[in-house]
């Protein structure tokens, strides 16, 4: 597998906030990237820098071997940029935002990419509807829609769902999942962690400008967080199993690692004479990663 | 043909301002006639200028004030307009040179002059009889002057945070630039210093060569003022260049 996007030592200070500090990530043709971080963790910058929107203060950037400052123009042909910010130009309608993008990008006669991408969006009915009088979800639409006018091999999506409507949510992801299948490099960044979840094959964290974890989802899950056995008992568990147990709102959470360590723990609480009036058990999650990983908890890659 | 970053971009500039053409083109000629009808009622009968009826020499003066203001604010309100709403990616985003992102702003700002300019002198040209001695100053100077507020526009809306700090760029340098530069008088009118001041006002060879163009007769020697507002153009159009280049309040 070749790379798409190549960052290298990549550092940015705005004043006195380090932004970037020596960032450094490749990312594989055909991957589901999740880029994820509390807010001013930089994950924004990282992209703008990637984008050519804002400069990088040292180290590298390509897009598909193609350097974003020396070779700006072939990096930004394989790049397409969902922006975070909900922005659009007043003057045009959607139809027209579309064939001026693709226009940008030196392509003509792109209305048959731009129907299906309308259609994809569940944006037809809105293809002649000036950008001002569409609904935020719509206008969300229309930036991915912009992002992908000139087919870019690389998408980034900078916090895509932010805000957004159940419905468009489902549209969004089944037409971005489609592009993955057909080989296009997805890069992700949300706030949703359940998304990053499903969707991303691999994920990297950042926290103050530095990745902090670097890793598969699956192996992330693995490493930073456990299944957990919850259950509500008619009295006390176990001396030996409150100790490694946490207690909130009648339940009980012993944490396990694999499925064969359920029966002995069970087990152990019947022996005391305790009985279980309630039982389940919780999947590990990318959401107790993150906290894990953001509290120090986290590896460096 | 097939479309560049460059044609675009010029497209959607141009398609921008036509699309409130009424604001953009009929409201500065309606403001242009006004001028024509309260300054030729007052002055018609008591000035001539260069041998000229006073009517017939103001009608110059407002066509070119007017390709000049309107040339700064295409580019001044397009660019803060993107800037503030954060629209500005849709151009910063794709494979646009910043000799080509110059380019097309700049020429749609010429373009709008020329077709405001087009449309006072159309209103205007009936109130007092024209003539078009040497008509290639005419054209030099239109689009020489357009194309340098126009560059003085994306200056201003570039540096511009806020609209009142473009307000500010456009009412204490532009506004006064080209109303002291010899458009409703001629500077010969004018005390000796204040004469040698306006000769320091680059606007003043915009419309005093665009005049002459009409009349054949102009206070500075056509020449003169080609010489000057060329060596403008290359110093506005170098600085605008390099603030692009850097990318300047554009690619922080």
């Amino acid at each position: 597998m070749s790379v798409a996007i190549r960052i290298q030592q990549v550092s940015k200070r705005f004043g006195t906030v380090q932004a970037l500090d020596g960032v450094d990530l490749d990312i594989q043709q055909g991957e589901f990237f999740g880029l994820l971080g509390p807010n001013g963790a930089g994950k924004t910058t990282l992209i703008s820098a990637l984008a050519g929107l804002t400069r990088a203060d040292g180290g590298k950037i390509s897009v598909m071997g193609h350097d974003v400052q020396t070779d700006y123009r072939a990096a930004r042909r394989q790049l397409g940029v969902v922006p975070q910010e909900l922005v659009f130009d007043p003057f045009f309608s959607v139809r027209e935002t579309l064939k001026i993008q693709s226009g940008y990008f030196g392509i003509d006669g792109n209305d048959d990419w731009i129907d299906e991408i309308l259609e994809n969006l569940d944006l037809t009915s809105k293809a002649n509807a000036n950008m001002r009088t569409l609904s935020g979800g719509m206008k969300r639409r229309v930036l991915v829609a912009q992002a992908l006018v000139h087919r870019p091999p690389v998408i980034v999506l900078d916090e895509p769902t932010a805000g957004v409507d159940v419905e468009l949510r489902q549209t969004l992801w089944r037409f971005i999942r489609r592009l993955n299948e057909d080989g296009h490099t997805i890069v992700l960044t949300t706030h949703y962690l359940e998304e990053a979840e499903s969707l991303c094959t691999r994920i990297a964290m950042l926290k103050a400008g530095r990745i902090v974890a670097l890793d598969t989802t699956a192996s992330l899950l693995r490493s930073f967080s456990t299944h957990t056995l919850r259950l509500r008992t008619n009295g006390s568990l176990p001396a030996a199993l409150v100790a490694g147990s946490g207690q909130s709102g009648g339940w009980w959470s012993l944490p396990f690692d694999r499925f064969d360590e359920v029966e002995p723990l069970l087990a152990k609480i019947r022996a005391v004479g305790c009985v279980i009036d309630d039982l389940e058990i919780g999947k590990p999650d990318l959401e107790e990663v993150f906290v894990r990983v953001m509290q120090g908890q986290g590896r460096n890659p | 043909m097939k479309p560049s970053g460059f044609s675009t971009l010029l497209y959607k500039e141009v398609l921008r301002f036509w699309k409130v053409g009424f604001q953009t083109v009929a409201a500065p000629v309606l403001t242009a006639l006004l001028y024509l009808l309260i300054f030729s009622h007052v002055l018609e009968a008591h000035v001539q200028v260069h041998g000229v009826p006073y009517t017939a020499f103001l009608i110059p003066g407002l066509v070119m004030m007017s390709v000049l203001q309107n040339a700064f604010a295409n580019t001044s309100s397009s660019l803060i307009q993107s800037k503030v709403t954060g629209n500005i990616v849709f151009v910063l985003l794709p494979p646009i040179s910043y000799h080509e992102f110059y380019l097309a702003y700049v020429l749609a700002a010429v373009v709008r002059g020329l077709v405001v300019g087009s449309g006072v002198l159309l209103v205007t040209c009936w109130f007092a009889p024209l003539q078009f001695a040497e008509p290639q100053w005419i054209i030099v100077f239109a689009v020489m002057g357009g194309a340098i507020l126009g560059s003085l526009g994306v200056i201003a809306g570039i540096w511009a945070d806020k609209f009142d700090q473009l307000a500010a760029f456009q009412n204490f340098l532009i506004m006064p630039l080209t109303f002291l530069s010899g458009v409703f008088y001629s500077i010969a009118s004018l005390p000796v210093f204040w004469q040698q001041v306006s000769h320091w006002n680059p606007v003043f060879y915009m419309i005093d060569g665009f005049r002459h163009g009409f009349f054949g007769v102009s206070d500075a020697s056509p020449w003169t003022s080609l010489a000057v507002v060329s060596v403008c153009l290359v110093i506005l159009a170098s600085f605008t260049l390099n603030l692009l280049k850097r990318g300047y309040k554009l690619r922080a």
